[in-house]
C-alpha cells in the first residue's frame, strides 16, 4: 500500500528521465546512503568493517565493472582478476616511486586508467572472437598476467617472495588508519562509481553496448562501430576493475601478492554477476553480497545457536548448503537475484489486489 | 509450477535433513564460551581444501597439546586455555577473516596467532602492530621478519626459510666434501609459485654467487598436482640436486614425477613442511631415499606422548588416532602449542597468572628461553634444542638436520647442522631495513632492550 506511484505526475522530461522515477524508490536508496555514511559508522565493530562491509563494497565494484563488460556488452570476460591485478599493481608502484603522489584518489585512479589501458588491449581480440571462444581468450590474459606479476621483479620492487605491503595512507591530508576511514573511503568511491555507471548505461554509450550485446550484426547497420564500441566497454570495464583492485590490494589486504588475484577471484566474480543478474547494477550489489557474505554466514550460523560441531564439518557443510543456494536461486530465477526483487517490487505494487 | 515447487520442496527437506545427519553424527571439537578467568588461543588452522592432509596433523597436535595443559596441569599455572579453531582452508582472504573474528574474543583477547601460512603471515605482519597480537610463525614466514628491531610482533621460531635452505647446501657440500666442490654443479629448487615458496630463492642466489654453482628456480602453481613439464626439463637439464619447497599434494606429486623420470630420490631435498608422512606415503616405493630437513624435531614418539595417552586418548578426548600422534606434522603440532605455552607462562612471571593481552604474551615470546632442563621437564627431550629468543634474535635457534625416508619411516641421517649467519644475517639486516624503509616504519635499538 505504501509502495504505490499514484499521484506522482511527471511534467518534465527531466523528472521522466530520473534514475529512480518512483518516490518511494528515491526515498529508499537515499535513506540506504545516508544510513551507510552515517548511521552505520555509529555502531559497527571493525569485524562488521574489514571482513563484512570492505570486501561487499570493493567487490561490487569489480562486479559491476564486469557487469558492464558480460552484462551490458555481452562479451564474456575470465580475465578479472588480471584486471584487478593490473590495477593493484599500477596503483602500488605509482604510490612506491612517486612519494609526492601520496593520494589514494590519485593512485587508484592511475590504477584504474591502466587497468583500463590493458583492458583495450586485451579487447581488440573481441571483434573477431565471439562467445565461448572470447572467455577462452580472456582467460589467456588472466594467465598472461599473473605470469607478468610473478616474473617481472621490478613491479614487485625485488622483493624476495613477490609479496607486496602499503602503508601510511592518505588522501588529501585525510589518514586512512582505522577500518572506519577505509570503508568511508570505499563507500564515497562506490557510490559515486555507482552513479557513473548508471549514467553511462543509460546514456548513448549504454545503448550502444546494448544494441551490440543484443545482436552485434543489426548494430552494425544501424551505425554502431562494433570495434569501438566493444572497446569503450573493454575500457570502461576494466577502469572499474582496475580501482577495485587497487582497493582491495591498499585498503582491504594490505599485503599482498600476485595470488590474490588468481582464477579463482576472476570465477568468484563472474558468479556475482550471474548470480545478481546480468545488465543490473543492484544485481552486481546483490551478487558480491551473496557470494562474499553467504559463506561467511553459513560458518558462523551454527555458533549462533549453540550448536558445537568440529571445524572440519562446519567448513564442509559451508560447502554444500551455498552450492545447494547456488542451484536453487539458478532454478527458481535464472536471471538473477536482481530479477527476483524486480518481481517482488512488481508485486508489492499491486498488493493487497492482485489481478 | 506446482509440481516443480513440490520437487523443490522434497529436495530442500532432504538436504536439511541430512545436514541435522551431520550435526548429531559428529563428534564436538569446537570450544565452548571462554569464561572470564580463559586465556583464549585463536586457531587458524585448515582441516578442509587443497593442503587439508598436511593441515589436519598440524591441527590436531596443537589442539591436544592445549588439552594436554587443560588436563594434566589445569591450565596455565591455574589458568585455563580456552581454544578455538577456525578454518582457513590455507586461503589468504579467509584467514583474514578468521583472524578478525576471533582476535577479541575471550576476556583478553587471541595471546598469539600461528596460521600456518606463509600467504596468512604476510597479510597479518601489517595488522599486527595496531592489533598488537604477535606472530608465531614457526618456521615459515617471512625470512627477515627473524630481525625484531623492525618486526615487533613476528616470531618465526626454530628456523626460517633461509635457515633451512642453508642447512639443506651445508648437508650437500659436506656430501661432496665441501663447498668448493659445488662449483659447476647444477642444483634446481622446485617450488609452490607462492610467497612460500620464493622464500629461499635469496639465499640460494646468494650461495650460488659465492660457490659458483648453477641455480634454477623452477615455479609450480597451485596446488601442484600439474608437474610434468616441470620434471621433463629437470629430465632434459640433468641437474645435481633438485630442492622441493612444496606443500600439501604438490610434495607427493614431485616425489612420484621424480620417480617417473628417474631422477634419483636420494638427491632430492625437501623443505620441514615437504618432508611429512603424507608428503611420502602416497608415492609409496618412489618416496624411497627421498630426504628432507628438520624443524628440530622428527616423528616418533617421546616423554610428552605418554602423557597425551595418559589424560587425553585414554579418556576418548585426543583430537586424532593415537597411533598418528607421532606424525611429524602433529609433533609440530605439539611444539607449537608448547612454545605459545611455554610464551604465556614467562609472561606471567613479568604480569601475573591472570589471562593475557597479546601485547603481554608478545614480551614474553621475546624473553623465551628453553634450557635444555626444561625441555625434558616439558617431555620433548628428543625433539628440541635449547633456544633462547631475543629481541635481535626473534628465531630462537637455527640449528637443523636431515632425515631420509626408508618406504617406512623416517631416519636421522645427519649431525646437526646451524645456518650460516655470517651469510644470512646481512641479508636479514638488508631485507628488514628495505622493509622499515618503504613501510616508514620507526626502527627500535635492540641494545637498549633488556
Amino acid at each position: 500500500m505504501l509502495y504505490r506511484e499514484a499521484g506522482q505526475f511527471k511534467t518534465t522530461y527531466v523528472a521522466d528521465q530520473q534514475i529512480f522515477p518512483i518516490l518511494q524508490d528515491r526515498m529508499f536508496v537515499l535513506a540506504v546512503i545516508v544510513a551507510a555514511f552515517l548511521a552505520v559508522p555509529m555502531f559497527a565493530s571493525p569485524y562488521l568493517y574489514t571482513e563484512i562491509l570492505i570486501p561487499f563494497l570493493i567487490l561490487s565494484m569489480a562486479a559491476i565493472g564486469l557487469n558492464i563488460l558480460v552484462g551490458y556488452c555481452g562479451q564474456v570476460s575470465l580475465g578479472t582478476g588480471g584486471f584487478m591485478a593490473v590495477g593493484a599493481y599500477a596503483a602500488y608502484n605509482l604510490w612506491l616511486r612517486v612519494p609526492e603522489v601520496n593520494n589514494l584518489i590519485v593512485v587508484f585512479l592511475f590504477g584504474g586508467v591502466m587497468a583500463a589501458a590493458v583492458g583495450i588491449l586485451f579487447g581488440i581480440p573481441s571483434l573477431r572472437i565471439k562467445g565461448f571462444y572470447l572467455a577462452v581468450a580472456t582467460l589467456a590474459s588472466q594467465f598472461f598476467l599473473d605470469w607478468l606479476f610473478a616474473r617481472v621483479k621490478w613491479l614487485t620492487n625485488y622483493t624476495p617472495s613477490g609479496s607486496v605491503a602499503v602503508g601510511k595512507l592518505e588522501v588529501f591530508g585525510w589518514h586512512i588508519d582505522t577500518p572506519a576511514d577505509r570503508y568511508l573511503l570505499i563507500l564515497g568511491l562506490v557510490v559515486v562509481a555507482t552513479l557513473v555507471a548508471k549514467n553511462l548505461v543509460r546514456g548513448h554509450i549504454g545503448r550502444s553496448w546494448m544494441a551490440i550485446r543484443d545482436m552485434d550484426i543489426a548494430a552494425e547497420i544501424i551505425g554502431f562501430r562494433p570495434l569501438r564500441t566493444k572497446l569503450t566497454a573493454f575500457a570502461v570495464s576494466s577502469f572499474f576493475i582496475g580501482v577495485s583492485g587497487a582497493m582491495w590490494a591498499f585498503l582491504r589486504l594490505g599485503a599482498w601478492e600476485p595470488l590474490a588475484f588468481d582464477i579463482n577471484r576472476s570465477f568468484q566474480i563472474l558468479f556475482m554477476v550471474i548470480i545478481g543478474g546480468l545488465g543490473s547494477l543492484l544485481g552486481s550489489f546483490l551478487g558480491a553480497a551473496f557470494i562474499v557474505l553467504m559463506p561467511i554466514l553459513l560458518n558462523q550460523l551454527p555458533g549462533w545457536f549453540g550448536i558445537r560441531m568440529s571445524t572440519a564439518l562446519l567448513s564442509h557443510l559451508e560447502f554444500m548448503v551455498f552450492g545447494a543456494m547456488i542451484v536453487f536461486f539458478l532454478i527458481v530465477e535464472p536471471h538473477g537475484l536482481a530479477r527476483l526483487w524486480a518481481v517482488a517490487k512488481e508485486k508489492l505494487r499491486l498488493w493487497p489486489f492482485p489481478h | 509450477m506446482g509440481l516443480r515447487k513440490a520437487a523443490l520442496r522434497k529436495a530442500v527437506i532432504f538436504g536439511a535433513a541430512v545436514a541435522a545427519a551431520g550435526f548429531v553424527a559428529t563428534a564436538t571439537v569446537q570450544a565452548q564460551t571462554p569464561g572470564p578467568n580463559d586465556q583464549f588461543i585463536a586457531g587458524l588452522i585448515y582441516r578442509t581444501g587443497a593442503y587439508a592432509p598436511n593441515g589436519i596433523p598440524f591441527a590436531n597436535g596443537i589442539a591436544d597439546y592445549y588439552a594436554l595443559v587443560n588436563a594434566r596441569d589445569g591450565g596455565i599455572n591455574g589458568v585455563k586455555i580456552s581454544y578455538e579453531e577456525c578454518d582457513t582452508a590455507y586461503a589468504t582472504d579467509r584467514g583474514v577473516e578468521c583472524y578478525e573474528r576471533l582476535k577479541n574474543k575471550g576476556p583478553t583477547g587471541t595471546a598469539y596467532v600461528s596460521p600456518l601460512s606463509t600467504g596468512i603471515t604476510f597479510a597479518l605482519t601489517e595488522k599486527a602492530p595496531i592489533d598488537k597480537i604477535p606472530i608465531i610463525s614457526m618456521g615459515y614466514g617471512r625470512s627477515e621478519s627473524r630481525d625484531g628491531s623492525v618486526f615487533q610482533w613476528n616470531f618465526p621460531l626454530l628456523g626460517t626459510y633461509w635457515s633451512a635452505a642453508d642447512i639443506i647446501m651445508q648437508h650437500i657440500a659436506k656430501k661432496e666434501g665441501g663447498f668448493d666442490k659445488l662449483k659447476g654443479k647444477k642444483i634446481v629448487l622446485v617450488y609452490h609459485d607462492s610467497p612460500y615458496g620464493k622464500e629461499p630463492i635469496a639465499l640460494l642466489e646468494q650461495r650460488a654467487k659465492m660457490h659458483g654453482f648453477e641455480f634454477t628456480p623452477m615455479p609450480v602453481t597451485h596446488p601442484g598436482v600439474e608437474q610434468k613439464a616441470t620434471w621433463l626439463q629437470i629430465r632434459q637439464n640433468r641437474p645435481d640436486y633438485v630442492l622441493l619447497w612444496g606443500w600439501g599434494v604438490m610434495n607427493s606429486t614431485s616425489i612420484k614425477e621424480a620417480a617417473a623420470v628417474g631422477f634419483p630420490r636420494d638427491k632430492m631435498y625437501g623443505v620441514w613442511w615437504s618432508g611429512a608422512e603424507p608428503d611420502v606415503r602416497p608415492a609409496e616405493d618412489g618416496a624411497k631415499g627421498y630426504n628432507a630437513a628438520m624443524l628440530q624435531h622428527g616423528a616418533g614418539q617421546f616423554a610428552v606422548h605418554a602423557d597425551l595417552k595418559k589424560f587425553l586418548y585414554d579418556k576418548g578426548q585426543g583430537s586424532a588416532k593415537y597411533d598418528e600422534t607421532g606424525e611429524v606434522l602433529y609433533n609440530r603440532g605439539l611444539i607449537n602449542g608448547m612454545l605459545g605455552v611455554e610464551s604465556i607462562r614467562k609472561a606471567q612471571t613479568k604480569f601475573g597468572n591472570k589471562p593475557l593481552t597479546g601485547e603481554q604474551v608478545r614480551w614474553g615470546i621475546e624473553n623465551l628461553e628453553i634450557s635444555a632442563a626444561r625441555i625434558k621437564e616439558l617431555g620433548f627431550e628428543g625433539m628440541l634444542q635449547p633456544m633462547k629468543v631475543s629481541c635481535s634474535d626473534h628465531e630462537g635457534t637455527r640449528a637443523g638436520r636431515i632425515q631420509q625416508w626408508d618406504g617406512k619411516k623416517w631416519t636421522v641421517v645427519s649431525e646437526w647442522y646451524e645456518s650460516d649467519d655470517k651469510v644470512i644475517k646481512p641479508m636479514v639486516d638488508a631485507a628488514a631495513k628495505k622493509y622499515a624503509e618503504e613501510k616508514k616504519l620507526t626502527v627500535r635499538d635492540c641494545s637498549k632492550e633488556s
